[in-house]
């Protein structure tokens, strides 16, 4: 979005997202358990990155330490230049937005209201929108290609629509890093390709994206940055093409998702 | 439905919605033991002479604080229910989830079945002293149990925690209620039974003074939090991603539907149904989860439909009375089984 963009001729040096250091996972009284660590990793507005890695490694904690919703054990993550831990749930709030695996259950909504609720933020305290909310409401539902379900109610659509309108509210956030957790796991084969599609699209025009995701060959064939967890709870963050010819997608996957993995980088 | 379509049907509906709250709060001062003319009741309420003195009484002193009181007792739990099923994004949650009729029926049962002095009045007749400790002992117990919940709230980071520890206290009291019970002498027991049939006219012009203030101020601060409630509909993880304090949020939505509920349950007894059915019926009629819509709609729908049960308690032209309680859902749940069966098949939440 605009917005995004100026910010970033403001401040060209400033990655979106930043770590130094990182270690996440959970601390309860006195048990503390260490999920992931990882070495320094930097998103640039217009870059992708893919969070790979088998189950249970760790990607939604580290999507929700880097999305400011859970506090990491050691180390710092940098948003928008400033540590999270020094902004506020309102300042963290209109930098970056979050598409969560699970669909809540609204009920009966528009989805045009749905996205407006993206809004929050932004709004008084009354959450009445301007005209300017509403034009921004427009451009999102416009950005990820849902205008034409703005007047459909969201317990109608199906779950490839529905994903596109949490997108789009994503969006009204105006966030310039945008963090989704598996957003193609209800998806149909078709509608996992319009999604990636979709945040390639939305990276190009100067969003920072990162994605937890299973879909080996669709995230290499568009990321930009690979963050794979592997089998040692260490992130390693690499390339598409380094992550396959370094042979870091064998010892993490297997042999069979490496030739795979090498077939997906002939389409990028 | 387009957008300006969506917006002339709310606005229609909410309209019509008023205009339902001013005919059932006519209706209510006409129709009783004595039908009483309209006019009659209008040349009362602004201070003229009806044709018979005892009318004015009729209506004054009791018709009036009684149709107040259904009103406000409606339309407070209307929007504590509305509150409720959205802070738990659960259907079936209504103002009493978190233990407030637990609470207040613990109260009165301390004071009516294992009470000394007071209980001795109470049993003997409804006087006014122990009416009023009644009251007492039913917001004193109410508050108790929402404040171990509030402590609860604040702390824990999952609501249904909450949910769960708001039921479990009410199993807790429930039982502590059935031992008193089982040792309190009959005549005692039926006083604490009739407790729990709720009713709307034992409120006096006295009670309505803290009454009227409290569900006011409550009811304007939740239509004041309709953009944190609209948050929550998305669940607390994504609102907490938007810039919501979760656990401040909780507290508030927690105090606020207490304080309502519990008010109405401390002047009026355990009232059911209506918290659970309107706002079923307001999102049904209105079509939205919107809760700029939905409070309004939830105020004016409760407080019509709470009325309309006393119309109907009272058995127009009889001196037979029926318990409020019974009514409320006996006309209540067909019409919203019939209204939620009409509108769209997920309209549940």
């Amino acid at each position: 979005m605009s917005h995004a963009l100026d910010h970033d001729r403001a401040r060209p040096d400033a990655a979106v997202l930043a770590t130094t250091g990182l270690a996440v996972g959970y601390r309860r009284r006195r048990a503390t358990t260490r999920v992931l660590g990882s070495g320094p990793l930097a998103l640039a507005p217009g870059q992708v990155a893919v969070l790979l890695g088998p189950n249970g490694a760790g990607k939604s904690t580290l999507l929700r330490t880097l999305a400011g919703s859970q506090v990491p054990l050691d180390g710092q993550v940098v948003l928008g230049g400033d540590p999270l831990d020094h902004l506020s749930l309102h300042e963290i709030a209109i930098r970056r937005s979050v598409v969560l695996t699970d669909y809540p259950d609204v009920g009966m909504l528009r989805a045009r209201d749905l996205v407006g609720l993206g809004r929050y933020p932004h709004t008084g305290w009354g959450g009445r929108l301007t005209d300017h909310d509403h034009g921004v409401v427009e451009e999102s539902l416009a950005a990820a290609g849902a205008e034409h379900l703005a007047d459909r109610s969201v317990d109608r659509l199906s779950d490839g629509e529905r994903q596109r309108v949490m997108i789009a509210r994503a969006l009204a956030q105006e966030p310039r890093l945008l963090l989704l957790d598996e957003p193609t796991a209800f998806l149909d084969i078709g509608a996992r390709f319009e999604l990636m599609g979709l945040l390639r699209q939305l990276a190009d025009d100067g969003l920072a994206v990162v994605l937890a995701t299973h879909e080996l060959e669709l995230a290499l064939a568009h990321a930009d940055l690979v963050w794979l967890i592997d089998g040692r709870r260490q992130l390693i963050a690499t390339t598409p093409v380094a992550a396959v010819t370094g042979g870091h997608i064998a010892d993490v996957f297997g042999p069979k998702a490496a030739e795979l993995a090498h077939r997906s980088l002939a389409h990028r | 439905m387009t957008a300006t379509g969506a917006a002339q049907h709310r606005v229609a509906a909410l309209t019509a919605m008023g205009a339902s709250l001013i005919v059932t709060f006519g209706l209510a001062l006409t129709l009783g033991s004595v039908l009483i003319p309209l006019d009659q009741v209008a040349t009362v309420l602004v201070g003229g002479e009806a044709d018979r003195d005892a009318w004015e009484t009729i209506v004054l002193d009791i018709r009036l604080p009684r149709a107040i009181t259904a009103a406000l007792a409606g339309a407070a739990l209307g929007v504590a229910g509305l509150q409720m099923q959205t802070l738990f994004r659960n259907p079936l949650a209504d103002p009493f989830t978190l233990g407030i009729t637990s609470g207040a029926s613990l109260g009165v049962a301390l004071l009516t079945l294992a009470g000394a002095g007071a209980a001795g009045a109470f049993a003997s007749g409804l006087g006014l002293g122990a009416a009023v400790g009644v009251t007492a002992a039913a917001g004193l117990g109410a508050a108790a149990v929402v404040s171990l919940v509030l402590v609860l709230a604040g702390r824990v980071r999952n609501t249904v925690t909450v949910l769960v520890v708001g039921l479990m206290v009410g199993f807790t009291t429930g039982s502590i209620v059935s031992l008193l019970i089982w040792f309190a002498d009959p005549e005692r027991i039926s006083a604490f039974v009739r407790w729990g049939f709720g009713t709307f006219r034992t409120t006096t012009w006295d009670e309505l003074r803290i009454f009227t203030p409290v569900v006011v101020v409550a009811l304007v601060a939740t239509a004041l939090s309709a953009k944190v409630l609209n948050a929550l509909l998305l669940g607390e993880r994504y609102a907490e991603t938007m810039g919501v304090r979760i656990r401040r949020a909780r507290v508030g939505v927690v105090i606020t539907a207490s304080a309502l509920a519990g008010t109405v349950t401390a002047f009026a007894g355990p009232i059911g149904f209506l918290g659970i059915a309107v706002p079923h019926l307001a999102r049904a009629l209105l079509d939205t989860n919107d809760h700029r819509v939905l409070v309004p709609a939830s105020v004016l729908l409760g407080a019509s439909v709470a009325l309309l049960a006393e119309i109907v308690a009272q058995v127009p032209g009889n001196d037979v009375t029926l318990p409020i309680n019974a009514i409320t859902a006996l006309i209540g749940a067909p019409v919203v089984v019939v209204v939620l069966l009409r509108a769209s098949p997920r309209s549940f939440a």
